[in-house]
C-alpha cells in the first residue's frame, strides 16, 4: 500500500478508537478529582489524585460483599453451564435416542423467546423456595441454558469421530468417551462458552434487580445502580465504583481476547 | 440381541446426559412462558393472588398512552440503531488487512461490549451532563451552547442511541471481519487481474459476500435492541424519581415499562400482557426482516 494511504488509513483508525476510549479515559481522571475540581468550568484535565473517592465506595456501598457475590455467581453459573450444557450437547451431537429432534426442538425454542417472558414465573419460583436475597437466587437459573447446549452441540459435531470409534472398540462406554475425549478436544469451545456466561452473568442487572433487593446479597451491578439513585451527584465517587466493578471482566477480557471473539463470532450471541 | 441392548443403554445413557439440563430448562424457562402466557389474562390482587380476566389486560394495553409512547420509543431506538452496521462493515474493512497495530484497534473497539452496561449508562450520563459533562464543554469550544442531553426531551432519544451505537460497534465489527475473512482471497485477485481497484473491489466482492452476515447482524439487533433496559434504568431511573425527568416520556422502553409494572406497581397480570406484546413485536420484525431477505441477500 502506498504510504500516504496508509497515514490516511490510520489517522482515521486513530481517530475513531479515541472516541471509543475517551469516556473510559474521563472515567479515570474524573474518578480521581474533588467534587469541585470534577464541576469546574472548563473542566480541569489533569486530577489531584483523590484515591480516596475509591475508598468512599466502599463507605456507600457493601462493595467487597457486593464484589464477592459477583465473583461466586458468575463462578457458580460458569461451571454449571459447562458441566449441565456438555454433557446434553455431547448426547444430541454423537447418541442416537428416541426423540432426539423433539427434545432439541424443545430447547432451540429456548432461544426464541425474550427472557423477559420467563421472568414473573422464575420470581414466584424464588420467592416460593423462599430464595429472595440468596445467592441461590441468582444462581441457580442460570445454571441451565439452551445456548450453551445449541453452542457446543455444534462444536462436538464438528469433531473428527475416529478417536471415539478407537475407544469404543476398546470398550469405553460414554461416560468414559464423554469425559476423557470429548471434553478434552472440545477444550477451546468450552472455553467460549465459559467466558461468554462469566460475561453475562457478571453484567446482568435485570434478574439480580429483581430478585436481590438486599444490598449485602446483590452483585456489583445493581450495588452500583443503587448508588446512581442515592447519589447522583457525586460524580468522581461514581466514576471510581463504576470503574472498579467493570475492571475485572475487562481484564479477564483482555488475557482471553482469542476465545471471547471466537465465541462471539462462532455464534453471534451476545446475550 | 446384543445390538438391540446396546441401542437400549445408548438411548438411556443419552437421557441421564440429558435429563438434568432438561429438567432445569423445563422448571425454569419452558414452563414460565406458557404461565406468563396464561398471567396475561389474568388480574393480580394486592396481596399476591390472581384471577382470570379475560382480555382485559389487553384491552387496557391499547388505550394506555404510555406503552403507545414505550412502543415508539423502543422502535425509534431500533431503527436509530442501525446505523450502527454500515459503520461496522467500514471499520471491519479498514481492519481487514495486515497492518501494525490491527490487534489493537480490534481491542479497543471491542472493549465498551464487555464493560457492565450499569458503568457504561453511569460514564455516559457524566459526560453528557448540562453542566458540567465533557460533551458540552467540547461543544462550547465551538461556540455550541449544547442541550441538557439526557434531561431533553428533545435530544434524551438521541443521547441514548448514540450510547447503543458505541457500545455495539465492536460486536458487530467483530462478526463482520470473521465473515470478510471466510471470503476466498482468490476472488479478490481475480478482480486485481481485470483491473479492479481496492473501492470497485469492496462494492462488487465484499458487499454483495457479506450480505448474510449483515442480515443476521441485522436481525440480532433488532431483537437486542427491542429488548433496552440496562441504559435506561441507570440513566433514567424508574418508578417517581424517573417521572421526575423532563425527557423521561422519550426514554421510556418497553422492557423498562414492564419492570415498572411487574415489580414497582406488582400489575404482573398487566405486565405479563405487555411482554407478551414485545414477543408479537418481535416475532413479527424477524419475520419482515426473514421476507425482506431475498430482495438484498446473495447466498453464495
Amino acid at each position: 500500500m502506498p504510504s500516504r494511504s496508509r497515514v490516511l488509513l490510520h489517522t482515521v483508525l486513530i481517530a475513531a478508537s479515541l472516541v471509543m476510549v475517551a469516556p473510559f479515559v474521563w472515567q479515570l481522571v474524573t474518578s480521581l478529582k474533588s467534587l469541585s475540581e470534577a464541576t469546574a468550568v472548563p473542566p480541569t484535565l489533569l486530577p489531584s489524585g483523590r484515591w480516596g473517592n475509591y475508598g468512599r465506595v466502599f463507605d456507600l456501598l457493601p462493595f467487597g460483599a457486593q464484589f464477592g457475590n459477583t465473583v461466586i455467581v458468575a463462578l457458580a453459573r460458569t461451571a454449571g453451564q459447562v458441566l449441565l450444557c456438555s454433557m446434553a450437547a455431547y448426547a444430541f451431537a454423537r447418541l442416537r435416542f428416541p426423540g432426539r429432534k423433539v427434545l432439541f426442538g424443545l430447547f432451540l425454542s429456548v432461544l426464541m423467546v425474550p427472557p423477559q417472558l420467563f421472568i414473573i414465573p422464575q420470581y414466584q419460583i424464588m420467592s416460593a423456595l423462599g430464595w429472595l436475597n440468596t445467592l441461590q437466587a441468582l444462581i441457580v437459573p442460570g445454571l441451565f441454558s439452551a445456548f450453551g447446549v445449541f453452542l457446543l452441540r455444534q462444536f462436538f459435531l464438528g469433531l473428527p469421530p475416529e478417536l471415539e470409534e478407537a475407544a469404543r472398540l476398546d470398550g469405553a462406554g460414554p461416560v468414559r468417551i464423554y469425559w476423557s475425549i470429548m471434553l478434552p478436544l472440545a477444550r477451546p469451545g468450552l472455553l467460549a462458552l465459559a467466558v461468554l456466561v462469566l460475561l453475562w452473568s457478571w453484567n446482568d442487572l435485570f434478574w439480580p434487580l429483581v430478585v436481590n433487593s438486599d444490598p449485602d446479597t446483590m452483585p456489583l451491578s445493581a450495588g452500583l445502580a443503587s448508588l446512581q439513585g442515592q447519589f447522583q451527584t457525586d460524580y468522581p465517587v461514581l466514576m471510581a465504583g463504576s470503574l472498579l466493578a467493570s475492571v475485572p471482566v475487562i481484564v479477564v477480557f483482555i488475557f482471553l481476547q482469542r476465545q471471547f471473539i471466537q465465541g462471539i463470532a462462532q455464534t453471534g450471541i451476545k446475550g | 440381541m446384543t445390538r438391540r441392548r446396546d441401542r437400549i443403554t445408548e438411548a438411556l445413557w443419552a437421557y441421564a446426559f440429558i435429563a438434568p439440563i432438561a429438567l432445569g430448562l423445563g422448571v425454569f424457562y419452558l414452563w414460565p412462558v406458557l404461565q406468563t402466557a396464561y398471567f396475561s389474562f389474568t388480574e393480580w390482587g394486592a396481596f399476591g393472588g390472581h384471577e382470570w380476566s379475560g382480555a382485559d389486560n389487553y384491552v387496557r394495553l391499547i388505550h394506555d398512552s404510555e406503552v403507545g409512547r414505550a412502543l415508539v420509543n423502543t422502535i425509534s431506538y431500533t431503527v436509530l440503531g442501525l446505523v450502527s452496521i454500515p459503520l461496522a462493515v467500514v471499520f471491519a474493512a479498514l481492519l481487514n488487512r495486515k497492518m501494525r497495530g490491527a490487534g489493537v484497534y480490534r481491542t479497543l473497539f471491542f472493549l465498551p461490549v464487555v464493560t457492565m452496561p450499569v458503568a457504561v449508562a453511569m460514564v455516559w450520563r457524566w459526560l453528557y451532563n448540562g453542566d458540567y459533562g465533557l460533551i458540552n464543554y467540547l461543544l462550547s469550544l465551538a461556540g455550541i451552547d449544547g442541550p441538557n442531553w439526557i434531561a431533553d426531551p428533545a435530544t434524551a432519544l438521541y443521547a441514548l442511541v448514540v450510547i447503543g451505537i458505541w457500545s455495539s460497534l465492536g460486536y458487530n465489527l467483530i462478526i463482520f471481519l470473521a465473515g470478510m475473512q471466510a471470503i476466498p482471497a482468490e476472488y479478490y485477485e481475480a478482480a486485481a487481474l481485470d483491473g479492479a481497484g481496492p473501492v470497485r473491489q469492496f462494492f462488487r466482492i465484499t458487499l454483495p459476500l457479506l450480505s448474510p452476515t449483515a442480515f443476521f447482524v441485522s436481525v440480532i439487533s433488532v431483537i437486542g435492541s427491542l429488548q433496552l433496559f440496562d441504559l435506561v434504568f441507570v440513566i433514567a431511573g424508574s418508578g417517581a424519581s424517573a417521572r421526575a425527568n423532563p425527557a423521561y416520556p422519550r426514554l421510556q422502553t418497553v422492557v423498562a415499562l414492564f419492570y415498572d409494572r411487574a415489580f414497582v406497581t406488582n400489575e404482573r397480570g398487566y405486565a405479563a400482557a405487555i411482554v407478551m406484546v414485545l414477543l408479537l413485536i418481535i416475532a413479527a420484525l424477524t419475520l419482515v426482516q426473514f421476507r425482506l431477505q431475498r430482495r438484498w441477500v446473495h447466498y453464495a
